[in-house]
């Protein structure tokens, strides 16, 4: 059986998908709400590669909306007080990488469980926001939107950049001993120590880049509107670690690809619009939604059980 | 003659092609205390999960009070009066002592009301039939290991157990304490119950058993009263530990080399209280196998650990090579040129999703990828070289560790230390669980890396792979070395009784 089975059945369903739309809903491809839909999972894209590469190494983290809300008004508030955008990608990114080393600590010196662990800085992490910004939304200075590009080049590069990520961080992973080290600790931590490799850097470094992650992600999502939502990040970790599952991310850790996931991301984005326009009732969306996602963690449930017979 | 409470006649249980229990053949009788004796591995644990109903045996007759019993679950001989005594404790360490007791003890549905007034006296009641003083309310992860063991037998008692069998129970009790449970036990017998006992150590046959009997390879060799009816010594240690090795060392092992080269790691006075070894001085050098004998227990799997930095030494000096050496971690033994196969390797030694030749270089990233950058021909070069080198059966590098065979995912754990070209290999138990054809594979591929100047530990509770492979025997017993003996002179005997013998 192919290495890949898992992420090219997904493909397969995702192209079948894309087939039933193209005989029976040809406006699905009307270019520039299809460019829209596509930008506007940009963020989430940037999300799902952080919590994938959390989930290999066996970990989840819960906190990411909550980390991306505070980055995104961290950097809001930076541009709109007048240093310039530049800083406020820095300072986003900052933020994230601090959180995720609060998270990575705790999870990987403390040896406490990073469900427990990311669920208290994920209502932590919403609290101080909600005190601190009382659910004001934060006005952009003009030439944040789409970098001062126009909308469309800001939507191509915006796409451009996220693809070129899944390319760039789906290679570290493959190619470079880091990455071999993320799915050996996810795999069997013991043996990887003994091996020599340590698993506590691995966690903690994992936990660091999600929280990258996560402040580039509040910055993709922040150049897309005039204004910034101090709640724009709720219930983005559900959707992420939804698109990691289907897209074959074990969650027992140790097995996936990052392009896996991606796949996984844009079958999940399709599958409403799709119901949009095939005319399905929109009361299903949800449920269809959560049928896919049953439906990975069936498949990978029977093939674990048949690997380990 | 009363009937026995227990009649096993040629009891057999083969786990696959292992055969567990060749045919065993033993009688328990109402007030007596019957101990099992058998090196590792000799089929004492598979005996007594027949017993419970652990385990159905594949054939031979067993009968309980006099009645033939087939197909015997654990509730069955629940029932029945069989009660066992685990080395750990098998007790609900958030529940008191009460409430663990009255789990065992009470009837009653999900729904049915706790009367918490009797359930204290009963437990009052039979904590101080044994003498034990433990408090009832106090919960049970707050008692000692021995106050467990208490609770353990309180609930047998209880239970109205005719049959109690005692796994190891003072494996981890001091001296007052052992007093304590011999005299638990003593009460037992005088009313009327059988005890199966199970311990290594001989001293304590000779103070409680009345018979014993030996097992060796999965049968019972022997039946023994320890005294005659006068009360006179009827069995001496000697004979004993005769019965229990009794079998030559087949001359199946590649042959000794000689001629060792320099010290490669030096030992002295290392003390590691986490992992309780004590007082541990050792010496290995190269192109030398050091055996590492003892029970299971003794501190050798422990000794290893210490030396590869999972659990670091508190005291004493690590010379390898001569230097004093600071081992605080896996990573930093590795960088020494200290290899370690680990004992579990389904656990903890090859990664099964992973291809083997992805395993092979787990523990030489730096040195084959100094880049950082994986060079996957090179990665497939060094698994078809072990592959050759090693034998392994496996139809390529890219094959994952969880398709081979037990031996061969051990020869890919062995790869993964041999590509570090380690100055130190320590092999724990490094054939258990492996198939004859492929035992012997490993012996000869160990004593080769020896024969190139490799110094070798190797951790083995097969007594003849120990005589027949090692250079120098070093026997534990308790955490420390008590005898370092040489391999051509050394007997089943000395080792046996080194590692049974109390100080």
């Amino acid at each position: 059986m192919n290495k890949y089975f898992r992420e090219l059945s997904v493909a397969a369903a995702l192209g079948i998908l894309l087939c039933v739309l193209a005989v029976y809903a040809p406006h699905f491809y009307e270019p520039q709400p299809l460019l829209s839909r596509l930008t506007a999972q940009a963020p989430t894209l940037v999300l799902t590669l952080g919590i994938s590469m959390v989930m290999i190494t066996r970990q989840i983290d819960i906190s990411i909306g909550s980390q991306f809300g505070l980055c995104a008004v961290i950097a809001g508030l930076v541009s709109a007080g007048g240093y310039g955008f530049p800083t406020a990608i820095v300072s986003a990114i900052g933020a994230g990488a601090f959180m995720g080393a609060i998270n990575g600590w705790l999870v990987a010196w403390m040896r406490l469980p990073s469900i427990v662990v990311t669920l208290a800085t994920m209502v932590t992490w919403a609290e101080v926001l909600r005190l601190f910004q009382q659910g004001k939304f934060i006005n952009l200075p003009s030439g944040v939107q789409w970098f001062g590009f126009s909308q469309f080049s800001g939507q191509v590069f915006l796409i451009t950049l996220g693809v070129c990520l899944v390319a760039f961080l789906a290679h570290i992973l493959k190619t470079r001993t880091g990455g071999r080290h993320i799915y050996a600790v996810g795999c069997d931590a013991e043996a990887a120590r003994l091996s020599g490799i340590r698993p506590n850097h691995v966690t903690f470094g994992v936990f660091v880049l999600m929280g990258c992650l996560a402040g580039l992600a509040a910055v993709l999502n922040l150049v897309q509107s005039p204004q910034v939502d101090p709640k724009c990040g709720t219930g983005l970790e559900l959707k992420a670690i939804a698109a990691a599952v289907v897209g074959g991310i074990a969650v027992n850790g140790g097995r996936g690809t990052l392009w896996g996931a991606f796949v996984g991301l844009l079958l999940l984005a399709t599958i409403n619009p799709a119901l949009t326009f095939l005319h399905v009732e929109a009361y299903w969306e949800k449920a269809i939604q959560g049928l896919v996602i049953l439906l990975a963690v069936i498949a990978d449930g029977i093939r674990s059980r048949h690997n380990t017979l | 003659m009363t009937t026995p409470l227990l009649r096993l006649s040629q009891i057999k249980k083969s786990f696959g092609a292992v055969k567990a229990l060749k045919g065993v053949s033993f009688e328990l009788h109402p007030g007596e205390v019957h101990a099992l004796l058998g090196e590792n591995g000799a089929g004492k644990s598979t005996l007594i999960k027949v017993i419970t109903g652990a385990h159905t045996p594949d054939g031979g007759t067993l009968e309980i009070a006099g009645t033939l019993v087939d197909n015997l679950t654990p509730t069955r001989a629940h029932e029945l009066g069989i009660s066992c005594i685990y080395q750990q404790p098998a007790l609900f360490p958030d529940l008191t002592v009460a409430e663990n007791i009255g789990l065992r003890l009470e009837a009653g549905g999900m729904f049915s009301k706790i009367d918490w007034k009797q359930r204290r006296l009963n437990a009052d009641a039979l904590l101080s039939r044994i003498g034990a003083a433990i408090d009832p309310e106090a919960p049970v992860k707050t008692l000692s290991m021995p106050e467990q063991q208490l609770v353990e037998i309180a609930c047998a008692l209880g239970t109205g157990a005719k049959t109690v069998i005692m796994d190891e129970p003072t494996a981890s009790l001091t001296r007052s304490e052992q007093e304590l449970l011999f005299s638990v036990v003593r009460d037992l017998r005088a009313s009327g119950a059988g005890v199966i006992y199970i311990s290594h150590r001989l001293e304590e046959i000779f103070a409680l058993a009345d018979r014993v009997t030996v097992l060796r390879d999965g049968e019972s060799i022997s039946t023994r009263s320890v005294r005659s009816e006068e009360g006179t010594m009827e069995l001496s240690e000697e004979e004993l530990i005769r019965l229990m090795v009794g079998r030559e060392v087949a001359s199946i092992y590649p042959p000794r080399v000689g001629a060792t080269g320099e010290t490669v790691l030096e030992m002295e006075n290392v003390q590691c209280a986490a992992g309780r070894v004590h007082d541990i001085s050792l010496s290995v050098r190269a192109g030398e196998i050091l055996g590492l004998a003892g029970l299971v227990g003794a501190g050798r799997t422990e000794l290893a650990r210490v030396l590869f930095g999972i659990t670091p030494a508190d005291s004493g000096t690590i010379r390898v090579h001569g230097k004093k050496a600071e081992i605080k971690s896996p990573k930093d033994a590795v960088s020494l040129g200290i290899g370690y196969v680990p004992e579990d390797r389904r656990r903890h030694g090859v990664i099964l999703q992973m291809p083997i030749a992805e395993n092979m270089s787990m523990a030489v990233h730096s040195k084959l990828f100094p880049s950082t950058w994986l060079d996957f021909e090179k990665e497939r070069k060094l698994g078809v070289r072990f592959i050759e080198e090693l034998g392994i059966k496996a139809y390529g590098p890219e094959a994952p560790g969880g398709s081979l065979s037990g031996g061969n995912q051990q020869k890919v754990s062995l790869a993964r230390w041999l590509a570090t070209e380690p100055k130190l290999l320590i092999l724990d138990e490094p054939t258990q669980g492996v198939d004859v054809g492929a035992k012997s594979e490993i012996h000869r591929i160990i004593r080769e890396l020896a024969s190139k100047g490799l110094a070798v530990i190797m951790i083995s509770s097969d007594l003849p792979e120990i005589l027949g492979m090692s250079d120098r025997i070093a026997v534990m017993r308790e955490g420390r070395i008590v005898e370092t003996m040489e391999g051509s002179s050394a007997s089943a005997q000395s080792v046996m009784s080194a590692a049974l013998r109390s100080a």
